[in-house]
């Protein structure tokens, strides 16, 4: 195939760095208005920089310039299909940004006295509301920053819960499925990992999950399960292994990522779960940002309540026919303490609160239904034709709201990796599955459409596949060397670890 | 309801017969009977947009923002002006709705603006490396403290009292998993006691925690404290605002191994706290270690240049259990920010800023230190942010002031009982000297009110 560079292709990256020039300058700040005294009279000469850092030096049209440029190179979910799994990409409405823009908002500052930040604090409040109901437990923190962030908390909570009943445990079961981050938080909070294995049906292998509670009698702290699993899959045993759980004294906590599958149809806390992380990133339709900001709340039992961090958002009665008035409450003398500065990403708590307005009960309820019918059709399009044989189903029932491919046969029949198809589907103007995960399935791909999907844009997705099958089946190394309408073509990733060049150098 | 979905009546039963059901409810079949929801969320019904808007702009107008008086509130997020190309850029779709950049070849925009961002961090601490960033600022110092662990084998923190209460308060609760002790060091004039952190540094400590300025304003002497971590061997990490760095000596060059900081400050709104982002910069020893994305420049097949997110093997996604850190988010739209706000300064500029803030700072502190019955609470050297006592009670006066539409400051004593009659008051490009003289008169009003028992 002759290759005939693209216009994007031609325009080569060049860092803001490398159009500054001495003299040239955007910003023109205000007269001080105050005596210009030297500075080493008012900082000891030693404790002064002697050259400022060597940042850019442009003027405001060619930062606006380089940026939009720069915005070119990028997909993203307002121009396509993003089935990109256990990411929840849903559409992101701009009402959001609109409410979290109003200066009541995005201008207050977080030590404000709470008695004029009343506004702020109701909608947390409101919002805390939301999340027990949905979640279904009664008390919620808002504080974490991040899905990761709230894991860590669930794993603190329960190492404060346990030490306050006398007792010290080492473990954490998780399934071999679990997102990375589970066995990451893991190892911060204290604990050891155990893995517990998955059964044919894509959920919890039963025998395994008693034969592990066993061997770590009173050791176990934790048991820490996503609910639809990363296959997908609703773990119909959750009844039977949260008994087992509460039984040998662990919590039992649910990785929030898959909560979009389950809105308004089961709850985590109706399960027998302890503590939930929610990714207001996720089901709550907070734009992912090119990686963040996001935010992750937790849920939690009426037994982990008195441990949450502080400071929590209270609601206070009236008294002399006053209304009720919102506090951050610092008191809490059980707490695991805080987890980050001030009280939270409140920004993302607005636009996740105007969501849950938008949507309501009914609208919820019915994201959730059309999340799953969308990955049910889409599952049943790719069992047709090519993508059937070669990209079978890893477990083969009806899915929750994403579904996972094994590129297995695809690979020994044609020679092409997940990898392979992935960067094809770049050409195709698609952001790929997410690839090889979960780690139990060769060659994964990993497939959440969400419920913002049409019916046309699934079904060009699944012909895309086909195609790329298809044209494999001819010529292999046409896959195998894509993308080729992309900015830049594969990229030597290997180099980027082994000598890393993370800066550009300056040379001031 | 949901507007934003589009499946219609036609297209549900077109694609349930390509499944092979009846109803939708065949498809949550999987979930056992008992535990699914049998009736509606207890939640309002879904609203229209217009309504969705009037409610909350509603509870918006009941918070007094910094439009809305004259805010001397600092204490690590500031009211800096943040340029009109900040908004325009951050809120392009290109950058607000794509995920973290799994596949670089679309990704070169958002990869690229991270490898800006390092070099300028890199340029503003300097120290050699730094990653896309992290969640905040607290939450970023107790990821230093997991890396100290890891490099020394050792846990045990020495913090002084000038870090962020709300840092040390963060690295306390992720102690609780590190099974890392926390010793605090005192404050003495303003400045941490130099004497007690080289008494509390020994051969068991993993790293010494610094702000600077700290808490108090006060500009520390970095270099001759970070001494006593270098003698045992401890990583040296600095807390530092970014917006004095630009008239600071930077902490790379005071023997700092980890420099970090709160980055609001930096083109990020004051959002009631968040989001904004943690920044985290350090030498070259400590690569392999840092939390969060770093992204690296590399080649693609032809031989262009481009960008991927580089030292994977440190994460959670591939390391698992053995992860550096279990942090994902880099806040890449927050970064964003940050850097076009940094490009729009430039080198000049931000030097000028920083001067700025010193003098104006200069200015307030010797004009509120004239006010009877206010007093400095320490002589220290100051940059943009200093510390009064006030011959009142502060809460009544800062509710006194704040009537007049002034927030005076930021009241220590919560923190700090020593300091309770302490006031943090901050400045930013944005107060006026008319506003400081403002501050100063109202300060003066309301404390000689409070003496004389006058009823608000």
């Amino acid at each position: 195939m002759t290759l005939v560079e693209t216009p994007m292709q031609r325009e080569r990256a060049q860092t803001i760095y490398e159009k500054s020039k001495p003299g040239r300058r955007a910003a023109v700040l205000p007269a001080a208005g105050v005596p210009e005294t030297p500075l080493e009279e008012l900082i000891p000469v030693n404790l002064l920089r002697s050259e400022p850092p060597a940042l850019p030096e442009i003027a405001e049209p060619e930062i606006v310039r380089h940026y939009n440029r720069l915005s070119r190179r990028n997909f993203d979910l307002d121009s396509g299909f993003y089935p990109l799994g256990s990411c929840t990409m849903k559409h992101n409405p701009r009402l959001n940004e609109r409410v979290a823009a109003l200066p009541g908002h995005a201008r207050l500052h977080p030590a404000q006295d709470p008695r004029r930040a009343q506004g702020a604090l109701e909608l947390m409040w409101l919002l805390q509301q939301s999340l027990a109901e949905i979640c279904g437990l009664p008390h919620v923190s808002l504080q974490p920053s991040a899905g990761s962030h709230g894991e860590l908390a669930g794993l603190l909570l329960t190492r404060a819960y346990h030490a306050d009943r006398g007792e010290e445990r080492h473990k954490v079961l998780a399934p071999d499925t679990s997102h990375g981050t589970n066995p990451a938080s893991v190892t911060m909070a204290g604990y050891e990992v155990v893995k517990v294995a998955t059964n044919e049906r894509g959920g919890v292998e039963m025998d395994d999950l008693r034969a592990k509670l066993a061997e770590n009698a009173d050791d176990v702290a934790c048991l820490m399960l996503t609910n639809p699993n990363t296959l997908g899959l609703f773990d119909e045993n959750i009844a039977e292994i949260a008994g087992l759980i509460h039984e040998a004294g662990g919590t039992l906590y649910y990785d929030g990522a898959n909560l979009n599958a389950v809105m308004g149809q089961s709850r985590p806390g109706d399960m027998g779960f302890d503590i939930v992380h929610v990714n207001l990133h996720k089901s709550f339709s907070q734009p992912h940002g090119g990686g963040g900001p996001g935010a992750g709340p937790i849920a939690v039992s009426e037994r982990i309540e008195p441990y949450l961090p502080r400071p929590q958002v209270v609601r206070r009665d009236g008294s002399n026919g006053h209304g009720p008035r919102f506090d951050l409450d610092l008191e809490r003398p059980k707490s695991i303490g805080r987890l980050r500065g001030f009280q939270g990403n409140f920004g993302v708590f607005v636009r996740s609160y105007a969501y849950i307005l938008s949507l309501g009960a009914d609208g919820l309820a019915e994201a959730s239904e059309t999340a799953v019918l969308n990955a049910n059709y889409l599952k049943a399009r790719l069992a047709e034709g090519r993508a059937g044989e070669r990209l079978p189903v890893a477990f083969d029932r009806h899915c929750m709201h994403e579904f996972v491919l094994s590129g297995k046969p695809m690979k020994r029949e044609l020679g092409l990796a997940t990898l392979d198809l992935a960067k094809r589907l770049l050409d195709f103007g698609f952001h790929p599955p997410t690839v090889y995960f979960p780690l139990l399935v060769d060659e994964a791909l990993m497939v959440e459409p969400t419920e913002t999907e049409t019916k046309e844009s699934l079904d060009a997705f699944a012909a895309a596949i086909e195609q790329i099958l298809e044209e494999a089946e001819r010529d292999p190394e046409l896959a195998k060397n894509a993308p080729y309408t992309t900015p830049v073509r594969r990229l030597d990733e290997v180099r980027a670890t082994r000598k890393p060049v993370v800066r550009q150098p300056l040379g001031t | 309801m949901s507007r934003y979905t589009s499946v219609t009546p036609d297209d549900r039963a077109e694609m349930l017969a390509a499944i092979g059901v009846a109803s939708v409810d065949d498809l949550f079949a999987q979930i056992p009977a008992e535990l699914k929801l049998d009736r509606e969320l207890r939640l309002p019904a879904g609203k229209s947009e217009a309504e969705v808007y009037e409610l909350l702009a509603a509870l918006a107008e009941r918070n007094a923002d910094a439009d809305a008086q004259v805010s001397f509130l600092g204490a690590g997020m500031y009211d800096h002006y943040v340029p009109a190309i900040v908004d325009a850029i951050t809120s392009r779709s290109e950058f607000l709705t794509p995920y973290t950049p799994y596949q670089p070849e679309i990704s070169q925009g958002g990869l690229q603006v991270m490898f800006e961002f390092q070099t300028a961090m890199s340029e503003l601490t300097g120290l050699p490396v730094s990653n896309a960033g992290l969640y905040e600022g607290p939450s970023s110092v107790a990821s230093a403290g997991y890396l100290a662990i890891g490099a020394t084998g050792r846990r045990r923190f020495v913090v002084s009292r000038g870090l962020h209460p709300h840092s040390r308060e963060t690295l306390a609760t992720y102690s609780q998993g590190f099974g890392a002790e926390v010793v605090e060091v005192g404050l003495e004039g303003g400045l941490t006691d130099a004497a007690a952190l080289a008494a509390a540094v020994d051969g068991e400590t993993a790293a010494v925690f610094l702000q600077n300025p700290n808490f108090l304003g006060a500009v520390e002497d970095v270099e001759a404290l970070g001494a006593a971590a270098k003698e045992h061997g401890a990583l040296l990490v600095v807390a530092c605002d970014p917006m004095t760095l630009g008239i600071l000596k930077p902490p790379g060059e005071c023997g700092a191994d980890i420099a970090l900081g709160e980055g609001q400050p930096l083109g990020n709104r004051l959002d009631f706290g968040g989001p904004s982002f943690g920044f985290f910069c350090a030498t070259e020893e400590q690569i392999r270690r840092m939390p969060g994305r770093i992204a690296g420049e590399t080649e693609d097949v032809d031989g262009r240049r481009g960008f991927v997110l580089a030292l994977q093997t440190r994460e959670q996604h591939i390391r698992r259990e053995k992860a550096t850190n279990n942090i994902c988010t880099a806040q890449a739209l927050n970064a964003l920010g940050a850097m076009v706000h940094l490009a729009w300064l430039g080198r000049e500029g931000f030097r000028e800023l920083g001067e700025l803030l010193v003098r104006r700072t200069a200015y307030a502190r010797q004009k509120l230190a004239a006010v009877e019955g206010v007093s400095l609470l320490h002589e220290a050297p100051v940059a943009r942010e200093f510390a009064v006592r006030l011959d009142a009670p502060v809460h009544a006066i800062l509710e006194r002031c704040a009537e007049r539409g002034v927030a005076a400051g930021y009241p220590l004593g919560r923190e700090y009982p020593e300091y309770e009659d302490g006031l943090l008051v901050a400045i930013t490009e944005r107060r006026s000297p008319e506003q400081i003289d403002a501050l100063a008169e109202a300060l003066g009003a309301a404390v000689a009110a409070e003496r004389q028992g006058v009823v608000v």
